[in-house]
């Protein structure tokens, strides 16, 4: 493998790690965030109850699979 | 640390503390160097997108820690065990050849520099987060270089892998600490105005705390009623 692939392998182990959908759900939940704050509603409760509702669905599956 | 810690005396003891101790010295200043560079490089970057950059990858960085940490404690994975780690680790460095380069015993140089340089990566990622976004990076760092020295003492006293350090405990803490900061860094760079402002990451972690604990206790709740009723069948 190419110094550059490797690179980018490694970065996404490390940021990433095994659940690609926690990491997409971090971005999406951010995304809707700055839409609540642009459009003015005191949004402080929804990033920890996004980010606990993820927690709770990727340890859950991750718990299926292994069964 | 602890990981790398182990690798570093599995290839000591078995071949030799010269080629390793300086892989570890090249590792050790090509992390600082890392840190010199990148952490006045980000003072450049506006406050608030450096929170959100930054807040988003602790997010990121953090919930990898803690998803792993709460399926270890309830059992779906399996513990890291160190002891276990550390006899591989001797094995595959007594079977490894003698290649000479340099004037080192170029296996466990590049073992002791890849062992220490990658779980260092960690420890600089931390560092820069958390220096570079309250201007501390002086201190972030010199945190850093106590722990090492703490680690590494410890590892020379006692010459064996730290069994008894409770890694899982401290993978969870630190993965409840960098998703409570990734939360408030992350929204405080989008404009959120946190009630209590700095307050509010005392109460981000304890709400996160009981999530992962009611998640533990309820993942092992689960896996139970898998066994019995496997066993019933």
């Amino acid at each position: 493998m190419r110094l550059p692939a490797r690179l980018a392998r490694f970065l996404y182990d490390f940021i990433v790690g095994d659940d690609w959908r926690l990491a997409a759900g971090v971005a999406v939940a951010l995304g809707v965030l700055a839409l609540l704050v642009a459009a003015g509603v005191p949004a402080w409760w929804f990033l920890p109850i996004a980010i606990a509702l993820l927690l709770a669905e990727s340890v859950a599956r991750a718990a299926r699979s292994s069964r | 640390m602890v990981e790398a810690l182990t690798i570093v005396l599995a290839v000591a003891l078995t071949r030799g503390w010269r080629s390793t101790l300086v892989g570890v010295a090249v590792a050790g200043i090509a992390l600082t160097a890392l840190v010199a560079a990148l952490g006045p490089a980000l003072t450049f970057i506006p406050i608030d997108a450096l929170r959100i950059v930054v807040g988003a990858l602790l997010l990121a960085f953090g919930l990898q820690w803690l998803r792993k940490a709460i399926l270890r404690a309830s059992g779906y994975k399996a513990l890291h065990n160190e002891e276990e780690a550390f006899r591989e680790e001797r094995e595959r460095a007594a079977a490894a050849g003698r290649d000479e380069r340099a004037g080192l015993d170029w296996y466990a140089f590049t073992l002791s520099f890849k062992g220490v340089f990658l779980e260092g990566l960690e420890v600089v990622f931390i560092v820069i987060s958390f220096g570079s976004t309250q201007s501390q990076l002086g201190l972030a760092a010199a945190a850093a270089a106590a722990a090492f020295v703490l680690v590494a003492g410890v590892g020379a006293v006692v010459r064996a892998p730290l069994t008894r350090v409770p890694e899982n405990t401290i993978k969870f803490a630190v993965g409840l600490l960098l998703t409570t900061f990734g939360i408030f860094w992350a929204g405080e760079g989008i404009g959120v105005d946190w009630p209590g402002g700095d307050a509010a990451i005392l109460a981000l972690l304890g709400f996160l705390a009981v999530v992962s604990l009611v998640l533990v206790r309820l993942l092992r709740r689960a896996r139970v009623s898998a066994r019995l009723i496997e066993a019933e069948a």
